[in-house]
C-alpha cells in the first residue's frame, strides 16, 4: 500500500535524472535537439563536408609533368573524363548497373511477393534467414567462392557437362562482349555475382512495400473485372513501386561504386570504382578520381528525379 | 420471378472449421436481401462465395442460372462494396470509380463521363480529382458504392458497408441505399451484424449462426415470430419464456418468445394472459422505459412507453400480454 501515493500530485522528483526528465517533458524540442544534434553534425560536417571537399578537387587539375595538383579552377579534368577511354568506363559501368538492377528486380519481385502474401510463421522466419544469411558472411569470401564456382574447372562448367549442355555454355562464352575464356573472366560472371551480392537489398524493400498493400485491394481489382495481369499492372505494381525504386537505388548505386567484384571476377576492363581506385592510388590523379566519383552522384540524382516524375513516391 | 443467386446445399470448410455449412438460399432478382448474424456466423463467407473470392467445398452456386463454381471474380457480373471500402490509394476518386470500365477497355472519355455520373448519383459531384486519403469515411463509402455501381452489376454485394460510420450518417445512408436500390432495380445482398439495419432495409433477411441459416423470411416474420432461441435473442432482444412459464400460461411448447413491446405493465383486459412479479430494474431509453420484471426468478424485459410512470424497484406488478404475441419456438 505504501507505494500508492496519497496526494493527487506527486512531489517533484529529486536528483539530476528526475529534474532532467521533468525538464525534457516540458521542453520536448530540447530533447529532440539533443538526440538529433550529433548525428546531424556528423552528416552535415564530416560526411557532406568531405564529399564537397572531394567534389572541389574535381575542378582542379594535375600537372602532367610534375604530378602535382594545380589549385586553379578548371574544367580540364572533366574534359579528360569525357575522353573516349573514360567514357567507355562510364558507359560500361552504367550499363552493368542498369542490367543488374533490372534482373535483380525481376528475380526479387516473386520472392518478395511470396514472402509478403503467403509466408507465415516459420516460413517467414526461413525467408528472412535465407535472404539475410548471405549478408552475414564476408563479402570477399563470397566473391572468391564465386570465382571458384564460375571457373573453367568449377561446378558450373561441371554441371553443364553432366547435363550435356556444354555446347550451350561454350556458345554463350563465344559471344562478343558478354563472353570470354570462362565465366569467371567474362562480363556474364561479373553480372551474376553482382546480382547475387545485391539481391537482399532488392528483396527486402519490395517485400516491405508489398506487405503494406492490403489484400482487399487485390480483391477489389479482381471484383471490378481486372484480370490478374491487369491487377498487377494497375494496382500491385504501382503500390510496390516505391519499394522497387528503393531497392534499385541500392543495387544501382552499389554496382556503380563497387571496385572489388569487377577486379576479381570479369575481364580486365575497368569499372568506375576501379578507375577511382587506380586514379587516386597508383596514378595519384586525385582530380580525375574526384571527377569519376561525381558520375554516380549525378546519375543517381537523375534517376531519383525521373522516378519522382514517374510517380514512384506518390503512394508513400 | 428470376432467381438472382441460388445456393444449393453450399458448404465452405476451412480445415475443421465449417464457416458455411449446407446453406440453401434463393435470392430473387431486384430483391434487397440481408444476411444477418454475429461475427463468425458465416454471412461474410457466403458473400465472398457469391463474389468469387472463395470457392465452395460442397454444394452448388448459380448466379442468374449460370454455374458460379470455378468462375473467377473478374468474370462475374457481381460487384462488391467492401467493408473498409478498399479504394485504390494511388488513384484519384475519378480513376477509382472508372477502374472497372478501364480494365474492360472503355474509352477515356466514356469512362470519365460514366464515373462522373456515378459520383453525382452518390451525391459527390466534383470530387473526382481528390485522392481517397483526402475524403471522410462517409465520402469514401459513397465512392466505393459509385465504383461498384458504375459497372451496372447484376448483383451488388455490400459487406457491412455502414459499419464504420457514425449513427446519424448511418441512418442517412440506410435511406439512400434503400431508395437507390429501388430506383436502380439491382439485386442487393447486404451483410450486417446490426439487426436494426437489416430490419429497416431488407425485403428478406437470412439470420446466420455457426455457418447455418437459422431463419429466412420477411423482417416482420423474423422479428415477430423467431423460429429459434438464437433468432429471438439476436434479432432485437426478445424474452424467452422457459418451459415452466410456458406450462403455467398453457402454451404447448418447450420455449416461447415474447417481445418486450408486446407486454403492458397493467392488469389484463379481456382474454389477455398475465403474470405477477416484482420490478427488478429500469432504464430510460428515450421513447420507452426498459423495465425488467422478476417473475419467480425469470427476468422479463418490458418496453413501457416513457409517458407511463414506472413503479419503484421492488414493488409488485402485474404484466399482461395477448396470447397471440406468445410465439412457440422449435429448439432449446
Amino acid at each position: 500500500m505504501t507505494v500508492i501515493a496519497e496526494s493527487i500530485i506527486l512531489p517533484e522528483r529529486r536528483g539530476t535524472a528526475g529534474r532532467l526528465s521533468d525538464f525534457f517533458w516540458r521542453h520536448p524540442h530540447v530533447l529532440l535537439a539533443v538526440l538529433l544534434g550529433p548525428p546531424l553534425l556528423w552528416l552535415g560536417i564530416v560526411y557532406l563536408g568531405s564529399l564537397f571537399a572531394l567534389l572541389l578537387q574535381s575542378f582542379f587539375s594535375i600537372d602532367d609533368f610534375s604530378g602535382l595538383i594545380n589549385y586553379e579552377f578548371t574544367l580540364a579534368t572533366y574534359r579528360q573524363l569525357l575522353s573516349e577511354t573514360n567514357l567507355d568506363i562510364i558507359i560500361r559501368t552504367v550499363t552493368m548497373a542498369a542490367v543488374v538492377t533490372l534482373v535483380s528486380a525481376l528475380i526479387a519481385f516473386p520472392i518478395a511477393y511470396y514472402a509478403a502474401r503467403y509466408a507465415r510463421g516459420k516460413w517467414k522466419v526461413l525467408f528472412y534467414l535465407g535472404v539475410m544469411l548471405p549478408l552475414w558472411s564476408s563479402y570477399l569470401v563470397k566473391i572468391y567462392a564465386w570465382k571458384l564456382v564460375l571457373a573453367k574447372e568449377g561446378i558450373v562448367t561441371w554441371f553443364f557437362e553432366k547435363l550435356n549442355l556444354l555446347w550451350l555454355l561454350d556458345a554463350w562464352l563465344a559471344l562478343p562482349v558478354v563472353g570470354g575464356n570462362s565465366l569467371s573472366v567474362s562480363y556474364t560472371g561479373t553480372f551474376v555475382v553482382f546480382v547475387y551480392v545485391w539481391m537482399p537489398f532488392m528483396i527486402l524493400p519490395i517485400q516491405a512495400a508489398l506487405e503494406r498493400v492490403p489484400s482487399n485491394l487485390i480483391e477489389a481489382s479482381s471484383d471490378l473485372g481486372g484480370t490478374p495481369a491487369q491487377t498487377f499492372r494497375y494496382v500491385l505494381f504501382p503500390l510496390a513501386l516505391p519499394g522497387i525504386v528503393a531497392g534499385s537505388i541500392f543495387t544501382f548505386s552499389l554496382t556503380l561504386g563497387d571496385y572489388i567484384i569487377p577486379q576479381i571476377i570479369g575481364s580486365s576492363r575497368l569499372f568506375i570504382g576501379q578507375a577511382v581506385y587506380a586514379q587516386q592510388g597508383t596514378a595519384g590523379n586525385i582530380p580525375l578520381a574526384a571527377a569519376f566519383t561525381v558520375v554516380p552522384i549525378v546519375i543517381m540524382g537523375l534517376y531519383l528525379w525521373m522516378a519522382k516524375r514517374m510517380g514512384a513516391f506518390d503512394a508513400l | 420471378m428470376t432467381t438472382a443467386v441460388l445456393f444449393d446445399n453450399v458448404s465452405r470448410h476451412f480445415g475443421v472449421v465449417r464457416a458455411v455449412d449446407r446453406v440453401n438460399l434463393d435470392i430473387a432478382e431486384g430483391e434487397f436481401f440481408a444476411m444477418l448474424g454475429p461475427s463468425g456466423s458465416g454471412k461474410t463467407t457466403c458473400l465472398r462465395l457469391m463474389a468469387g473470392f472463395e470457392q465452395p467445398t460442397g454444394g452448388h452456386i448459380e448466379i442468374f442460372g449460370e454455374t458460379a463454381e470455378g468462375v473467377p471474380p473478374y468474370r462475374r457480373s457481381v460487384n462488391t462494396v467492401f467493408q473498409d471500402y478498399a479504394l485504390f490509394p494511388h488513384l484519384s476518386t475519378l480513376d477509382n470509380v472508372a477502374y472497372g470500365l478501364m480494365v474492360k477497355g472503355a474509352g477515356r472519355e466514356e469512362r470519365r463521363k460514366a464515373a462522373e455520373d456515378a459520383l453525382a448519383m452518390v451525391k459527390l459531384p466534383g470530387y473526382g480529382t481528390r485522392r481517397p486519403g483526402q475524403l471522410s469515411g462517409g465520402q469514401r463509402q459513397r465512392v466505393a458504392l459509385a465504383r461498384a455501381l458504375v459497372n451496372k452489376p447484376k448483383v451488388l454485394l455490400l459487406d457491412e458497408p455502414l459499419g464504420a460510420l457514425d449513427l446519424k450518417l448511418r441512418e442517412q445512408m440506410q435511406e439512400e441505399l434503400k431508395s437507390l436500390q429501388k430506383s436502380l432495380g439491382i439485386t442487393f445482398v447486404f451483410v450486417t451484424h446490426d439487426q436494426g439495419e437489416a430490419l429497416s432495409m431488407a425485403d428478406r433477411i437470412a439470420v446466420f449462426n455457426e455457418g447455418r441459416i437459422q431463419q429466412l423470411g420477411r423482417p416482420e416474420e423474423v422479428y415477430n415470430q423467431p423460429k429459434t432461441r438464437f433468432v429471438a435473442d439476436f434479432v432485437g432482444s426478445s424474452n424467452v419464456l422457459s418451459t415452466k412459464l410456458c406450462q403455467r400460461l398453457g402454451v404447448k411448447a418447450a420455449f416461447a418468445s415474447l417481445r418486450p413491446e408486446a407486454i403492458a405493465l397493467a392488469a389484463p383486459s379481456n382474454g389477455a394472459l398475465s403474470l405477477a412479479g416484482t420490478i427488478a430494474g429500469q432504464s430510460f431509453l428515450g421513447a420507452t422505459n426498459r423495465v425488467v420484471v422478476d417473475v419467480d426468478g425469470a427476468r422479463i424485459a418490458v418496453a413501457s412507453p416513457a409517458a407511463h410512470a414506472v413503479p419503484a424497484i421492488g414493488s409488485p406488478v402485474t404484466i399482461s400480454f395477448a396470447a397471440r404475441d406468445l410465439h412457440p419456438m422449435e429448439d432449446a
